[in-house]
């Protein structure tokens, strides 16, 4: 039972003390290798498909297992290797004072580096069609992120349900653009408030639940959404979908080859770039406008409470906080962001289906704010980069996509849990100890 | 009347299945504290575990049917049990004193990494298996010549379930493990003072939930004859709120969740709609935390500060 391959506990510490040496380093992959030959024994030496006539078959893939227990028996050796080298407390003597206080002030200036370059992607790369392409992705994740956070980061409630307010703002716009004809600044307003709408309505049954069990409705309830929307075929066209949804317009200039189209306006050749360049700095303007809101109501009332109740529900309550409104208010808030980025990813793809809005989308929105670190606005938007990016990287082996990012959650919880780069110190504390005379504490008033 | 009566034989047997794999979920809650987000897929690698090793065991050449599952619900516990094992020691043991939702949110990744795992390994389509117990009973006939059936499978599934939890009932009330089990439950610190290791008595758990959940999963194969590497999402949520509806940390309360849910599945998709079945199970699991959050037969838990 002391063998196996990940573990930070006191027994390992008196283990590295003893500096163990190669037998017992042999010993611990000898025996990783053969769970792991246990493991994938049936899942990976023998492969199943369904034959011609519609009988399973089978065959043999020991050359794949043999790799496989070969890498573990190998990963076991480095892991432990390393562990000796680096030490149980190693991690957070790695990196040096100096260099700890450099990457701070840098820190400082990665904000506005970050969004001048962003403010010139669509300059810079033009003609690169990918490139605008997958900014307007990240950034779109950049602005779910952002929202997330506000019910994650700051008032500290797990929501696995994230995507359900997503699709209520996409499959908003997408219903009364097609049905009734407005515009998308018209609809925008809307599908934020019917997202908030339902973000209440979700908030009022989990108020009095606590971290997990809250996690597990909200998950529950994006599940409901999902379903809904797939079964309900007379509303939302079910499986197929909605398509046909209006692209968005410059306050009513739409942007296209004809003779009212802006480019005929102001009298250049048309090209398709104008209307992703304006995408993306629709998604620009509606990602700032969340951060913008977020950062101010981190200074309001409403916004410390939000903090309070995420380091201690009990004391929030003992000091006179209303959780109740705290909590719908930071559900409401977050699924009103959720909602104006589900509206804009209607409009972006023209055409949506529940496809779009599975479990997966909100767990990839939640890694992102745990990547950021859970609370602050930088960090969410280099994880978003990085999730993405990363995602990017991966596309060639569609398959083993969610496999890597299940690896890189798990991995990234037990070297990090308080996220890459972030932390979640509140926005106000008591710079040193206040003292109190007793006669205040007697009346009341400490 | 009779049709009711097919209902609720069916619906038992999904609930005996639900039940299986509700267990797991509730005494890791009731050790750990934490929802075990991966037991689904757990259960899901058990079913692939026991269709693999049949094709294997046919394909030797074995024609005994009993045998046949004997060998193949051992070698899938067997197996599946030390997947329980390995993902509590990957992504939980390193996580046991980290912040509150460093646990859960390795486990959604957990639960990422074996349904991709099983996706990639054994392909994303549906594994068909011919229908191995056939036959049944015919317990009675209607007047419009409505037949309730009992067939055998369901019977093996029930039985076979109960068999278990007899067994699984002995384990945790009368052994050495079991005590342990209950000490780690009430109190970690106190228990490991008292010479009750700590970790073992936790993988232990991990262990025989996961072998539970394999059982689940080879009784699935069995009664709906096929696998997919998409199943545990939906079955585990289900097998969750039969553990909250049970009540969470009660062994009894999730068997009793587990048959609430079958049953209620079952008769709202016979009587409502088959489409919305999995939205009523989902709706379930919201109202009982809201009404009932203690569950049937739970304990109400303490808020400490």
């Amino acid at each position: 039972m002391k063998s196996g391959s990940a573990t930070i506990s006191a027994p390992e510490q008196a283990q590295a003390s003893r500096a163990p040496g190669i037998p017992f380093i042999l010993k611990k992959a000898l025996i990783s290798a053969f769970v792991a030959l246990v493991l994938f024994s049936l899942m990976v030496g023998v492969r199943t498909e369904a034959g011609p006539t519609g009988q399973l078959i089978y065959w043999t893939r020991f050359g794949e297992l043999a790799a496989l227990v070969a890498a573990v028996f190998g990963g076991s050796i480095v892991i432990e290797l390393l562990r000796q080298w680096i030490g149980p407390a190693g991690a957070t003597t790695l990196v040096p004072k100096q260099v700890q206080s450099a990457l701070a002030i840098a820190g400082r200036f990665v904000g506005p580096a970050l969004l001048i370059f962003t403010l010139l992607v669509p300059v810079i790369f033009y003609n690169q069609r990918y490139i605008l392409d997958l900014g307007i992705l990240v950034l779109t994740y950049v602005m779910l992120g952002w929202g997330l956070n506000v019910v994650v980061g700051l008032a500290g409630l797990l929501d696995l349900g994230y995507v359900a307010f997503y699709a209520v703002g996409a499959y908003s716009y997408a219903l009364i653009a097609t049905t009734f004809g407005l515009s998308f600044f018209e609809c925008l307003p809307l599908a934020g408030f019917l997202a908030a709408l339902w973000g209440v309505m979700l908030g009022f049954p989990v108020l009095r639940l606590r971290g997990d069990y809250l996690a597990i409705v909200t998950l529950a309830f994006g599940e409901i959404i999902r379903l809904v929307i797939i079964n309900w075929q007379s509303l939302t066209g079910g499986p197929n979908g909605v398509s046909g949804i209006p692209r968005p317009t410059l306050f009513g200039i739409p942007l296209t080859p004809g003779d009212d189209g802006l480019a005929a306006r102001l009298g250049i050749p048309f090209s398709p770039t104008h209307r992703i360049v304006f995408l993306f700095y629709l998604i620009l303007a509606l990602a700032l406008i969340t951060n913008w809101v977020t950062i101010r109501l981190r200074r309001l009332p409403i916004g410390r409470a939000w903090e309070a109740l995420r380091e201690d529900e009990v004391a929030c309550r003992a000091l006179g906080i209303n959780t109740t409104t705290t909590k719908l208010t930071a559900f409401a808030t977050g699924a009103m962001f959720g909602g104006f980025a589900g509206a804009f990813f209607a409009t972006r793809q023209g055409f949506i289906s529940p496809e779009s809005f599975t479990f997966q989308e909100s767990a990839l929105v939640l890694a992102i704010v745990v990547l950021g670190g859970m609370g602050s606005q930088l960090g969410v938007a280099l994880a978003a980069l990085t999730m993405i990016g990363g995602f990017e990287l991966f596309r060639g082996l569609e398959q083993y996509r969610m496999l890597v990012f299940g690896v890189a959650m798990v991995l990234l919880m037990i070297w990090r849990p308080r996220g890459l780069i972030g932390h979640r110190a509140p926005t106000v504390y008591l710079t040193k100890a206040q003292a109190i005379s007793s006669d205040l504490v007697k009346e009341g008033r400490g | 009347m009779d049709y009711f009566a097919q209902q609720l034989i069916n619906g038992l047997v999904l609930g005996s299945i639900y039940g299986l794999i509700a267990i797991g979920y509730t005494m890791v809650y009731g050790i750990v504290g934490m929802i075990n987000f991966a037991h689904g897929d757990i259960f899901m690698i058990g079913g692939f575990i026991a269709l693999i090793s049949f094709l294997v065991l046919v394909s030797f050449g074995l024609t005994a049917v009993p045998v046949i599952l004997l060998i193949v619900l051992l070698v899938s516990m067997a197996i599946t049990a030390l997947y329980g094992w390995t993902v509590e020691r990957i992504a939980y043991r390193p996580l046991r004193h980290s912040f509150r939702l460093a646990p859960m949110l390795s486990a959604i990744g957990m639960s990422f990494v074996l349904s991709n795992y099983s996706q990639v390994a054994q392909g994303a389509r549906v594994k068909p298996v011919p229908p191995i117990i056939t036959g049944g009973h015919t317990l009675h006939t209607g007047a419009g010549g409505f037949v309730v059936q009992l067939s055998n499978i369901q019977i093996v599934v029930v039985v076979t379930t109960v068999v278990l939890l007899a067994i699984f009932t002995w384990l945790v009330a009368r052994t050495r493990l079991g005590r342990d089990m209950r000490a780690c439950e009430q109190d970690q610190t106190m228990a490991a003072l008292l010479g009750v290791d700590v970790d073992r008595t936790i993988s232990m758990t991990f262990v025989i939930g996961a072998a539970l959940a394999a059982v689940a999963g080879m009784m699935y194969l069995l009664y709906y004859g096929l696998v997919d590497f998409f199943m545990g999402f939906v079955a585990g949520i289900k097998a969750f709120t039969a553990a909250v509806l049970g009540g969470i940390g009660s062994l009894p309360g999730a068997m009793l969740g587990g048959l609430a849910i079958g049953l209620i599945e079952t008769l709202w998709s016979a009587y409502f709609s088959v489409e919305y079945k999995d939205v009523a199970a989902f709706s379930i699991l919201i109202v009982v935390l809201i009404f009932l959050p203690t569950g049937l037969l739970g304990r109400p838990e303490v808020e400490k500060v």
